[in-house]
């Protein structure tokens, strides 16, 4: 499901990974294909760490025989918070399309900002516009619910690279957004921690301060359709859906199914029950689990 | 008040969804049926909301420059383009199709 995975969904696994290599430090390679991360649908690319990975930009790289020495946690740290810079630069853009496009919606101005400040997710926040514009709020909250049920199975893998007791890991696995999660991604199953929360914590408040910017600037609902502003929503869960379709034949169908429900549906309830009820194309899953992921 | 309540509820779903794999299974794996069914709720419902999006109540909301739109999207997509681009490309394309057809 993870579906961007940005959760920011915003900002996109294979941005992160991007970003990972244009930043020099990692030598990627697709474990992803032959390794489906748990739950994970869009999978990212992982990557090996050589014994530098996370040395800041700049710094005076070792002669090939040198003994390398392993990357501190601030370094980490700092890798992960610079990997994040990317992220959170179009976490920002997508925040202000958020926040204009509720504020259109008649949300006021306090309720973008919460919203964006307490769930930090834009495929659920989105969701949750969506729905909430055709339906109640059980179904609109099941459908946000259910787009982030994809955390779930992401938290379940970066649980062992995390540190503390249950309280502890449970708060630093509010960090598990989807492009940190790509990015801290170290390959078969192995995850970064800091570089995990240093990709987090500079992707916060930009998708905050995107959907302020969106919020207080917001052009009237009349002028946001005639400049085309009205595809955002559709057009952002379309190309994550493209990176959904990528992953298996399972995918394809799940989609076509849960495609073809809603649609029927929307003649007869709203939105959200519409949403809710295309959910059943998911149990596609249960039948002949093996041989699903081919990418 | 009704926002509120979904917004407030929304993200009490999301924190409790991310806090449950490190805080409760640790390093336990959920059973592999539940992340088959999991893995696909993403394309079912982006198929979804897609289409709620476009076609509206009783496909009321149906409007072609949004297709065109969601053409151009999809087709600078596939070639490669980041995400934010490729929505830009959309939405221009959107705003001319609306100029155009007036």
């Amino acid at each position: 499901m993870p579906v961007t995975h940005y959760d920011c969904y915003h900002s996109g696994m294979s941005d992160a990974s991007k970003d990972r290599r244009r930043h020099g430090r990692l030598a990627s390679r697709d474990v992803a294909k032959g390794h489906p991360v748990p739950g994970s649908a869009r999978l990212c690319p992982a990557a090996e760490v050589p014994g530098r990975a996370g040395t800041p930009d700049g710094a005076e790289r070792p002669s090939p025989a040198a003994p390398e020495r392993p990357a501190s946690p601030r370094e980490r740290l700092i890798g992960g918070m610079g990997v994040g810079v990317g992220l959170a630069a179009a976490a920002f853009v997508l925040a202000i399309t958020f926040g204009a496009m509720v504020r259109a919606q008649g949300w006021g101005i306090a309720a973008p900002l919460v919203c964006s400040a307490i769930v930090f997710s834009g495929s659920a926040q989105f969701a949750l516009a969506s729905a909430l514009s055709g339906g109640g709020v059980v179904p609109a909250v099941t459908a946000a619910g259910l787009i982030n049920a994809r955390f779930l199975p992401m938290g379940v893998s970066v649980a062992a690279s995390l540190r503390g007791g249950r309280l502890r890991r449970a708060i630093e696995g509010q960090a598990v957004v989807d492009g940190s999660w790509a990015a801290a991604h170290l390959g078969e199953g192995r995850f970064d921690r800091e570089r995990l929360i240093g990709a987090t914590v500079v992707q916060w408040p930009a998708w905050v301060a995107g959907t302020a910017v969106g919020v207080f600037f917001a052009p009237p609902a009349r002028i946001a359709e005639m400049l085309g502003l009205d595809l955002v929503f559709p057009a952002f869960f379309l190309v994550l859906l493209m990176d959904e379709l990528r992953t298996s034949a399972k995918a394809r169908l799940a989609a076509g199914v849960g495609g073809a429900i809603a649609a029927a549906l929307m003649w007869v309830v709203p939105a959200g029950l519409a949403l809710i009820g295309s959910t059943m194309a998911a149990l596609i899953g249960l039948r002949g689990r093996s041989g699903t992921v081919e990418r | 008040m009704t926002l509120w309540v979904a917004i407030i509820a929304v993200a009490v779903v999301s924190l409790t969804i991310k806090a449950a794999g490190p805080g409760v299974l640790g390093e336990r794996q959920l059973p592999a049926w539940t992340q088959d069914v999991i893995a696909l709720l993403a394309p079912a419902l982006l198929a979804a909301l897609v289409v709620v999006d476009v076609v509206g109540p009783r496909w009321t909301s149906l409007d072609w420059p949004v297709l065109g739109g969601l053409a151009t999207v999809a087709g600078v997509r596939l070639l490669k383009a980041p995400m934010l681009l490729a929505i830009l490309a959309g939405v221009i394309a959107t705003a001319l199709l609306r100029l155009a057809i007036g």
